[in-house]
């Protein structure tokens, strides 16, 4: 392992001979780094997409059995302990507050679903993947301050195409994979804080001091996420190390708090500005993407998500650079038309049946390419999957891929992938007919009639470029353009998150327990009691009664021994 | 229930409610009608009060200040609608682009199955414009609908205005919670239908339309403001929709709630509220507008945009301003200030109004009469069919009876046969098939043969099979080629009686007006029509207490109560006007109205009909 240590140091100084700071910290031994990044983007609507990335890289090997990590440097010691003790591969997890815009905004650097999200991989020789899953679902709600405990098997799936790893091994089986939805879960600051407590500097210095939840939260989307995965530590790939980033995507809607003004700066965006970078980091830059106004000195030219851009970079770690992030007048030029594009929403009316339409829209103007969409439908919308119809421009488009798990009452929700072809410029809808089931009545929640969630459903794909992409990556790539690995230069990989429904169940009238009761009674008491009562009796003609002076006759000559009187 | 199963106890009880049927049944009438005018007595009635709790604490601030500029905009869009001759549809997009909203149209058309004389319409083709402001940090799950028509004429260019204003206004606000769609809808009910069809991707009438390329999810809650008069003086609120459905009363409440806080004049059925309940007019302004409540939603159509929401589950209402009281004048930024503070509210929801009442009746906007009170009332109704069916049940077990007993009536034939009883039923329901089906159906070759127009012969081609109707007893024992025995009539009338008891029953569950004007006039002479009785005399009460006589004297007493009376003639041009609307309703909105009547009250008079014939 020496050895290894050895490879791995050379990348560490050309980080150092990036950032000159001071960091009494850098030893020749030091093996794990941390590097910070901002990208602000001002985005075609008016808004301002804002950015940020975390990276701390650590060469350790979590997974280990004869000898437990114990010293944490720059790698948050509560994930370590998850990762070694789960036997996690590959752990994504993301709050989102909002929906990403994509027809007004693009692509994000890493896209998210509403409400949280939680996707791992474990590593091949564990056995009970269930069980872990549920416990670390459970140690995550509780280091996150969320309700990841609520995932539970019937929101949970096993996708067959949709999610790869992300980092370094071929895993395949996806028995090894868990993937779950929390469409629900409302992102606030008692996420963000401890999410922020994971940074080596946390909200004290460097970028992160931007992070204050009043303004992060007075935005128009907020995303926050965790991703863990092994990559190689070096070009060469000689040695693996682990990858913790942290990312957090902001928008701000500068109409409602610029008073119309399409105008931007740190200041008002965070109400902060930046003084220093984090001591720790080994790099910590600011990139401010100036392809729509070409006349600001250029810096750098990178392609992000096929299309190329132009950044201005601030580094943070040179002083003289902070007197320039000062206010820009932007200029807006037509936004690129996204070429992957998907909606979804319910149809029809009632209570009894309804139908789920996808629309998927392909806008490159002469390029079809396939997409893998995944659907996680809760078991309490039971799918008719005999009516799954997929048409492209008015025509039966066959997907050359399905992959359906039917749901379990009560135990495991439907699953469905299909790879489906999207011709040029096309819009193709994915419908598919489902009836509401009635649930038990402790199954509701507390607030039944406002609805049941139904998670995005997950569109991926490789879209055709129409720059061609960088594929060799060299260590001056900024990290927003190098989540995914490409394999590729002619294609770039997106997500693209729907919308998740809200689905109104037949729910009983919860406020009349008493009518209800007092009905059933009544029902009960006067039907059956009269319709037994009629059953089992067993009729007789009557006697006449007698009268009242025969009947005292009688009593006396009962008493006198004498026969009775008829 | 040993009562029942005691055949002497059962046998006094028979006894009992055979003997005093008659009186029972006409006391049972008599309480229905007391019980029903009681409802509209103050003191009877409940104060309303908002359930919801989301609606109820929470304070909102309304700032909405820009009436200038709501002003402004009507006066632009109106300027821009002449230009276009319709929907000004380019500058609605800009418009509403300018004001930070994502905009989409749909355009839309129908052909009418008759031309529309009211609104002089046949074909129609329009345009949808909406703008959806995205709430901030919301996952497009929930949504609010705040509509205005596009209508020809002076009329809404206010409510338009106002519509944009308060876009613009609520766009700068941080608090939304659900994404708010403004609409402006063409061709009033045709368009709303239209966009309601596109955004829930159903088809249910026929219409031809654009499909929506815009969402926002689920719609909570959908406010539509008419604003017919530049100067308005009081808003109405409008709650009757398609097919009687009302929306949550927790609505109203909340319209009240704000009408109270701005201190905005506001009327129900275009009333004003009174405070002098114990003095005969107080008593009797109240009866009124709980009446013409009755009638309204009776008729079974949208009386205004919001009412075909309802079919959705929408809670939906619209506010219509009206220029009617003097010294009352109101500036736009009132109602700006009041539909903001109405859709904060709503924006605060947690889960869909389901809180407050679905059934109601509102004698006023303060008071409202719940289905546990109204309900009485039909069921003293209800109760007259069935206790003669079971005086008819008694009458007719009884010569069984006597027969085991060993009187002389061994030869008494069983029973009448199943064909006696069957064919008047089959042939009451093809004459109503044939009025459900014929008059839009026919109505070419009618026009060719008489000198009428498409809709004159529509109605009157309905009115032809109505009234040929009455001839049929005749046929009908013809064809049986036997006389009627007493038995025959008794079964068919105990028969007659069950149906109309149920068909009432299931009517007055759904749409409590409807059931119960259908019974104020049905039950007293279904109850008591027998062969016997003079047959000139009975005749023309029957026709005078039909089904389209009933909507003839609820359009003059609607008249009346909207202090709009008419005359005779003017009464039957309204009749077949209303008759032609029906029509058009269940074509274009899905009314159930005129179906129910056609298919099945009418058949079931029909049988009663017969039975006064029956020889």
């Amino acid at each position: 392992s020496r050895g290894a240590e050895g490879a791995a140091a050379p990348p560490v100084f050309t980080w150092l001979s990036d950032g000159t700071k001071d960091s009494e910290s850098f030893t020749a031994a030091a093996r794990d780094q941390f590097q910070e990044e901002l990208v602000i983007r001002p985005l075609h609507s008016g808004d301002i997409y804002a950015s940020f990335q975390f990276r701390t890289l650590w060469d350790t090997d979590f997974l280990q059995e004869r000898q437990k990590v114990s010293h944490y440097r720059l790698f948050p010691k509560s994930l370590g302990q998850v990762l070694s003790k789960f036997s996690v591969r590959e752990l994504h997890i993301s709050f989102t507050q909002g929906f990403w815009r994509t027809m007004q905004w693009g692509q994000p650097f890493i896209p998210s679903p509403p409400g949280a999200e939680l996707w791992v991989w474990f590593h091949d020789t564990v056995s009970d993947v269930d069980g872990n899953w549920k416990e670390l679902t459970n140690v995550l709600s509780g280091i996150f301050c969320a309700s990841l405990n609520f995932i539970d098997l019937t929101n949970t799936v096993q996708p067959s195409a949709s999610f790869k790893p992300l980092g370094l091994g071929n895993a395949t089986d996806h028995r090894f994979l868990r993937y779950a939805t929390l469409p629900r879960e409302i992102v606030c600051t008692e996420n963000l804080t401890p999410w922020k407590k994971l940074l080596p500097c946390g909200s004290k210095a460097g970028l992160s001091v931007l992070l204050k939840s009043e303004k992060l939260f007075h935005s128009s989307f907020h995303s926050q996420a965790v991703h863990i995965r092994p990559v190689c530590q070096d070009e060469q790939c000689t040695s693996k190390a682990w990858e913790l980033r942290q990312t957090l995507n902001v928008v701000f809607d500068l109409y409602t708090s610029g008073q119309g003004k399409k105008e931007w700066s740190l200041f008002k965006m965070f109400s902060r500005t930046l003084t220093e970078a984090c001591p720790l980091a080994t790099s910590s830059k600011v990139y401010v993407d100036i392809t729509d106004n070409p006349e600001v000195k250029l810096k750098q030219q990178t392609v992000v998500l096929g299309d190329r851009r132009t950044y201005s970079v601030f580094d943070l770690t040179r002083a003289e650079m902070f007197g320039q992030l000062r206010s820009l007048n932007l200029l807006l030029r037509d936004m690129l038309r996204p070429l992957l594009h998907a909606e979804r929403y319910v149809a029809g009316f009632g209570l009894q049946t309804g139908e789920i339409h996808t629309v998927i829209y392909n806008n490159h103007p002469y390029r079809a390419f396939p997409v893998l969409l995944m659907d996680s439908v809760p078991w309490y919308l039971q799918l008719y999957i005999h009516t799954l119809t997929v048409t492209s421009k008015s025509r039966d488009n066959k997907p050359s891929y399905i992959h359906y798990q039917p749901a379990k009452d009560r135990h495991r929700p439907h699953l469905l992938e299909m790879l489906i072809q999207l011709p040029p410029h096309s819009m193709t809808e994915v419908t598919v007919q489902f009836e509401r089931a009635l649930l038990k009545w402790t199954e509701y929640t507390p607030d039944p009639n406002h609805g049941f969630y139904v998670g995005s459903s997950v569109v991926s794909a490789l879209v055709p470029s129409m720059v061609a992409m960088n594929t060799n990556f060299t260590q001056d790539q900024p990290l927003f353009s190098s989540f995914v690995p490409v394999k590729e230069e002619s294609s770039y990989f997106v997500r693209v998150y729907t919308e998740p429904l809200l689905v109104n169940l037949p729910t009983p009238d919860f406020s009349m327990p008493y009518n209800v009761i007092c009905l059933t009674c009544t029902v009960v008491a006067v039907g059956y009691g009269s319709f037994y009562n009629l059953l089992t009796r067993t009729f007789q003609v009557d006697e006449p009664s007698l009268p009242l002076a025969k009947r005292l006759a009688n009593l006396i000559r009962r008493i006198r021994g004498v026969p009775l009187l008829a | 229930m040993g009562l029942l199963s005691d055949p002497n106890r059962r046998k006094a009880l028979t006894n009992l409610l055979t003997r005093l049927n008659a009186p029972i049944c006409m006391v049972c009438y008599l309480a229905a009608i007391v019980w029903f005018m009681g409802l509209a007595f103050e003191p009877f009635t409940l104060r309303t009060y908002m359930s919801e709790n989301a609606m109820g604490s929470t304070m909102v601030e309304e700032r909405f200040s820009s009436g200038e500029r709501a002003l402004s905009l009507a006066k632009e869009f109106d300027a821009h609608k002449r230009k276009a001759g319709g929907m000004p549809v380019e500058w609605l997009v800009k418009a509403m682009q300018a004001r930070g909203l994502e905009v989409f149209t749909q355009s839309f058309s129908r052909k009418l199955p008759f031309p529309d004389e009211n609104k002089e319409r046949y074909m129609v083709r329009g345009t949808n414009v909406y703008g959806i402001l995205r709430a901030p940090r919301a996952p497009r799950t929930e949504a609010l609908v705040i509509t205005a028509p596009c209508s020809p004429g002076n009329s809404d260019n206010q409510a338009v205005g106002l519509l944009l204003a308060l876009a613009q206004y609520f766009r700068n606000q941080i608090f939304w919670a659900k994404d708010i769609i403004f609409l402006v809808n063409e061709h009033d009910l045709i368009g709303m239908q239209a966009w309601l069809e596109g955004y829930h991707h159903t088809n249910i009438t026929g219409m031809e339309y654009s499909p929506l390329q815009g969402r926002a999810g689920s719609i909570q809650a959908a406010l539509s403001l008419e604003l017919s008069s530049d100067v308005i003086t009081s808003l109405d609120l409008i709650l009757e929709g398609l097919n009687g459905q009302l929306p949550n009363l927790d609505l109203a409440n909340l319209f009240y709630a704000f009408c109270q806080k701005l201190g905005v004049l506001c009327t129900i059925q275009g009333k004003l509220q009174r405070n002098d309940w114990d003095t005969a007019e107080g008593y009797t302004h109240a009866a009124q507008t709980m009446m013409l409540m009755v009638l309204k939603q009776a008729c079974g159509r949208s009386w205004g945009d919001h009412g075909l929401f309802l079919r959705y589950h929408i809670e939906a209402a619209s506010i219509r301003g009206i220029n009617g009281f003097r010294h009352y004048k109101m500036d736009v930024a009132t109602i700006g200030r009041l539909l903001e503070g109405m859709v904060r509210k709503l924006n605060n929801l947690l889960e869909r109004l389901h809180q407050s009442y679905f059934f109601y009746l509102l004698p006023s906007l303060s008071r409202f009469v719940s289905i546990g009170y109204y309900m009485p009332a039909f069921g003293l109704l209800a109760v007259i069919l069935l206790l003669r069916a079971l005086d008819l049940w008694v009458n007719l077990g009884a010569p069984a009876l006597e027969a085991v007993d060993g009187v002389t009536e061994a030869e008494q034939p069983s029973g009448p046969g199943v064909l006696t009883v069957l064919t008047p039923v089959v042939i009451s329901h093809l004459t109503g098939v044939a009025l459900y089906l014929l008059p839009v159906h026919l109505q070419e070759m009618a026009v060719e043969h008489f000198p009428v127009s498409e809709t004159e012969a529509v109605v009157l081609t309905a009115v032809a099979i109505y009234t040929a109707g009455l001839a049929l007893p005749h046929n009908t024992q013809r064809l049986l080629s036997g006389e009627g025995t007493e038995q025959g009539w008794k079964v068919l009338k105990l028969t007659a009686l069950l149906y109309l008891a149920v068909l009432l029953g299931c009517t007055a569950l759904i749409n409590f007006s409807l059931g119960f004007v259908l019974a104020v006039t049905l039950v007293p002479i279904t109850a008591s029509m027998t062969p016997h009785m003079p047959k000139a005399l009975s005749a023309l009460a029957m026709v005078l207490l039909s089904p389209a006589f009933t909507i003839l004297y609820c359009v003059f007493i609607y008249q009346e109560l909207i202090e709009a009376p008419v005359s005779v003639g003017e009464g039957w041009m309204l009749f077949l006007s209303v008759i032609s609307q029906g029509i058009l309703d269940h074509a274009l909105y899905g009314s159930l109205v005129y179906p129910l009547l056609a298919l099945f009250i009418y058949p079931c008079w029909l049988m009663f009909w017969n039975i006064l014939f029956w020889s």
